[in-house]
């Protein structure tokens, strides 16, 4: 921990910003995706009911429509810069994780096509198909980054390489990723998005879905509290630190105000509650990993520590540069797409299918 | 199969699957960004038309090349965890630069160029455009930059504490020789390709027209011309860049030159073959067209420079390569048969797209319209071509590239991941063949739904401050 230089740590804080971002932002897109078989449920089995629940079903596709690609780069990022600041953490864990992350990438894959081709057809059963898509994917890409991360500050059998100088590995497969606490952050992700989710989406829709909305994510959100209390109990108990339990009392708090929030109909609020949980949550993380890249369940000793897996000054160097100058423009422009698509949608917004079948 | 070939044919099919895209996608921004220019000046609403008929058919292109693209930054890590470990320092950076500067970018303006039709004033929607083609060319240069350093590792030092190579220079990296020949030839490349897309898609329905005495006549007429222009111009780029990377490639990586010809032994004057038949180990080629010089000159810029041949290149690398462990390889001459005909395929192809596209432009002259049945196939084949171009040039840079990941530097097999066994390469790369095979399929279904209809007639789009709040959206999912 000693040995760990200014730039390091300034790395190591803005790779748990990229994740603060990613998780943030593309939370409320994976709630949205698994919350769509939910609140766009046809009440009834008849033509108009359909009618009607696949127009919300759309309400709710169009809240994140401008935005859920943006949202995705902060992932990209948090990759890239890790590759750049920490090329060991990159390698080991990237390799380690591989079916795993491949697994995530198919859940991207197939929530993005569905995205963006839903709504090219008019076709029930290419609606049908993509919806599985959207929904699975979000789903399968939620559980197993709440799995992967968990995994990831939980320790796993990570070790030095005896054959190569300087390099780490992962020995262990998919299997050794799915003990129970990592598999109980999964959940907690889930729960947390979905909860997200839904407040967003009271937050940008008009009529029956805004409502129908913040009611479920009263009732997700009561699921995902005590989820998250068990799990950010369980870190805290393996590697808790005064900063990651204040953090980890931080989000509690967040979460029951942003449900104390939602009862009052203060959609607003209810959604900067879930976003600051989410947030802090991440922050507990990065503060039970620190000073490690990869803790290791093998013992301390071969941990692959963030000293160890640094890239050198002078592209740490580089690299903040590029992120003084350029992120605060990236900041920019966001902020104005969120505030260009701020009017609340609703069903009478959403224009007839295309003439394509 | 070891994990080490398991590991090449995953990264060879993800990253040729995700090039198939990302040229259209480059051009076609820059393309669809010119025809809105051109309507937002002259009030053309045929342009208007045009902008939002491509625009509907990029979107369809676009989606794919995303999520492939969200593959690709994670397979370095994941496939090569010591070749990420060893070269990361320098490696890294231009990835964390293309997420910053152009996925960002790209990304944010696309939403706001598709959704924005009735919210932006029509300045502000235009620039978007721009702004989106302004981030794939961010991203061409960031990850080429990336690619040259594999082709020819400048800016670094090697670290025997930390046993990896380290960043000594990052403007040496940006302009990296290779980079700045190599990025012209890959975005003129883009360019052609769109080009040949537009012209190909306006084609069929310029013929069509033509057919049924249709009333678009004049506006598919000016679309065939746009493509086939764009086509001839980015064609030509790819012709002058192309020539001076054969230059840069027989300084820096002359085995490749040698592998593009077959040529086994040194010589000067050394000619090119169009096609060959027989083996091309060596024994028993026979050329069956032959242009005395033309290697030599592609290479050296003289028809009379020297060529150095394969095997004198193979003894020289043996000799110099062979003691470490990093470097030592049983052979330094990559697969022969693939780098010869892959160079071949990609300027056969491409000078067909060309020809085709003059054709089309000498055609559609004055009133001229184009009726004949081969017209049909030349719609359908112009696209394609120089999406083939494009992989075929790919295979050609990579696989000529081989034995090494970094050249002279690192080998492949010494970069492959260090803990990640052959039974989990082959399950990821049968789940991503089969899901991108599927995905193909759909595309191409879709693209063909959506270029049949054609150019349909739009509405002008709503100034925002006019719009009523109660309007439904222009665009929507
Ligand atoms: C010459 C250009 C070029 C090349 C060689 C590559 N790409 Fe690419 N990539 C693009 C040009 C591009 C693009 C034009 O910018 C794309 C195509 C579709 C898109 O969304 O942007 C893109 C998309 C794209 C995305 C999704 C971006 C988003 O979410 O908006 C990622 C993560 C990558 N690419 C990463 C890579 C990596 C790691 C590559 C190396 C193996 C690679 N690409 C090769
Ligand atoms: C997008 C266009 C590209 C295509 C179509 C392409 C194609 C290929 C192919 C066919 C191979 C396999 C070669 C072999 O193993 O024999 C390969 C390998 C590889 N390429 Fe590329 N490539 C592209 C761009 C890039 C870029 C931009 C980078 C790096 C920034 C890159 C990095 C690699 C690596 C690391 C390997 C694996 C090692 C190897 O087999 O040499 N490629 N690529
Ligand atoms: C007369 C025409 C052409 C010549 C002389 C030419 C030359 C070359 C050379 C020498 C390389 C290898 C560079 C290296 O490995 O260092 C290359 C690669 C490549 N070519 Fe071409 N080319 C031509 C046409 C085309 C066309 C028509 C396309 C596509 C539309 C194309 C796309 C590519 C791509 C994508 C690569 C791999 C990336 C790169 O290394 O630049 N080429 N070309």
């Amino acid at each position: 921990m000693t040995d760990l230089t200014t730039l390091q740590l300034v790395w190591f804080i803005l790779i748990a910003v990229l994740w603060i971002g990613y998780l943030t932002l593309e939370g409320f897109d994976f709630g949205v995706g698994m919350l769509l078989p939910i609140l766009g449920r046809a009440t009834a089995d008849t033509a108009d009911a359909r009618a009607d629940a696949e127009k919300r079903k759309r309400v709710m596709l169009n809240t994140i429509g401008p935005v859920w690609d943006g949202n995705e780069v902060w992932v990209l990022t948090a990759g890239g810069a890790t590759f750049a600041a920490f090329p060991q953490w990159y390698a080991t864990l990237f390799s380690g994780f591989y079916l795993a992350l491949a697994l995530i990438l198919v859940g991207l894959i197939v929530r993005g096509m569905g995205l963006d081709y839903r709504h090219k057809v008019d076709n029930d059963v290419w609606r049908k198909r993509w919806d599985l898509a959207i929904t699975g994917g979000s789903f399968l890409a939620a559980l197993l980054w709440g799995v992967g991360l968990t995994n990831l500050v939980y320790g796993t059998p990570v070790k030095p390489n005896p054959a190569v100088q300087g390099d780490y590995i992962f020995d262990g497969n998919l299997l050794s990723l799915l003990g129970p606490v990592p598999l109980l952050g999964g959940l907690t992700f889930v729960a947390l998005f979905i909860t997200h989710g839904a407040f967003f989406i009271s937050l940008k829709t008009d009529g029956e879905i805004r409502h129908d909305a913040r009611a479920l994510g009263i009732k997700t959100g009561l699921a995902a509290a005590v989820l998250a209390v068990a799990l950010l109990v369980a870190l805290g108990v393996k590697h808790g630190s005064a900063l990651s339990w204040a953090a980890s009392a931080l989000a509690a708090v967040a979460l029951l105000a942003a449900l104390f929030m939602a009862t009052k109909g203060r959609e607003g609020w209810a959604f900067i509650g879930t976003f600051a949980c989410i947030a802090f949550a991440v922050v507990v993380y990065f503060a039970v990993l620190f000073p490690n890249a990869m803790p290791s369940s093998l013992g301390d000793a071969n941990s692959l520590t963030l000293a160890a897996a640094s890239s050198t000054p002078k592209t740490l160097t580089i690299m903040t540069w590029a992120a003084a100058v350029f992120t605060p423009v990236v900041l920019v422009y966001t902020s104005w797409t969120y505030w260009v698509f701020r009017k609340r949608i609703a069903v009478h917004h959403i224009p007839e299918p295309v003439s394509i079948r | 199969m070891n994990a080490l070939d398991l590991a090449r044919w995953q990264f060879a099919i993800t990253t040729v699957y995700h090039f198939l895209f990302v040229p259209i996608t480059i051009g076609l921004t820059a393309c669809i960004a010119i025809m809105q220019t051109i309507w937002h000046r002259g009030g053309d609403d045929r342009w208007l038309r045009l902008t939002k008929f491509f625009g509907k058919l990029f979107m369809i292109n676009f989606a794919l090349g995303l999520v492939t693209g969200i593959v690709q930054e994670f397979q370095f890590g994941m496939n090569w965890s010591l070749y990420s470990r060893f070269v990361g320092d320098i490696f890294g950076a231009p990835l964390a630069f293309e997420a910053l500067l152009a996925f960002f970018l790209e990304s944010t303006f696309l939403g706001l160029w598709i959704f924005g039709w009735d919210r932006l004033p029509r300045k502000a929607h235009l620039a978007s455009i721009w702004l989106v083609h302004l981030g794939t060319v961010f991203s061409a240069y960031f990850i080429l930059a990336a690619n040259s350093f594999m082709q020819n590792p400048v800016g670094y030092t090697y670290n025997p504490t930390t046993n990896r190579a380290e960043l000594a220079d990052f403007v040496a990296v940006l302009t990296n020789e290779v980079q700045l020949v190599t990025f012209p030839h890959v975005l003129t490349g883009a360019y052609m390709t769109a080009g040949a897309f537009i012209m190909g898609v306006a084609l069929y329905h310029l013929r069509k027209q033509a057919l049924d005495r249709g009333s678009d006549l004049a506006m598919y007429r000016k679309a065939v011309r746009f493509g086939a222009i764009v086509a001839l111009v980015g064609g030509l780029g790819v012709v002058v860049s192309g020539d001076l990377q054969g230059k840069v490639m027989t300084t820096y990586q002359p085995m490749k030159m040698a592998a593009a010809e077959a040529l086994y032994e040194s010589r000067t004057n050394a000619p090119f073959s169009v096609l060959t038949i027989g083996s091309l180990d060596g024994s028993s080629a026979k050329p069956i067209l032959e242009v005395p010089g033309l290697l030599s000159f592609l290479g050296t810029g003289s028809f009379n420079g020297e060529i150095k041949g394969i095997n004198d290149l193979q003894d020289a690398y043996a000799a110099k390569y062979g003691s470490a462990a990093l470097t030592q390889s049983a052979s330094y001459v990559p697969t022969i048969w693939l780098t010869y005909w892959n160079f071949r395929l990609m300027m056969g192809t491409g000078f067909l797209t060309m020809f085709f596209a003059a054709l089309a432009l000498w055609k559609t002259r004055g009133e001229g319209v184009v009726t004949g049945r081969i017209w049909k196939h030349i719609a359908i084949w112009t696209p394609l071509l120089p999406v083939m171009a494009n992989s075929f040039g790919w295979i050609f840079t990579e696989v000529g590239r081989q034995p090494w990941i970094v050249n002279g530097m690192m080998t492949t097999s010494s970069g492959v991941s260090s803990s990640v066994p052959a039974s989990s390469v082959i399950i990821s790369m049968v789940i991503f063949t089969l899901l991108y095979g599927a995905l193909a399929v759909v595309e191409v279904k879709l693209m063909l739904k959506y270029i049949r209809p054609g150019a349909v007639t739009v509405s002008e789009p709503i100034d925002p401050a006019d719009r009523h709040e109660d309007a439904p959206l222009v665009f929507a999912y």
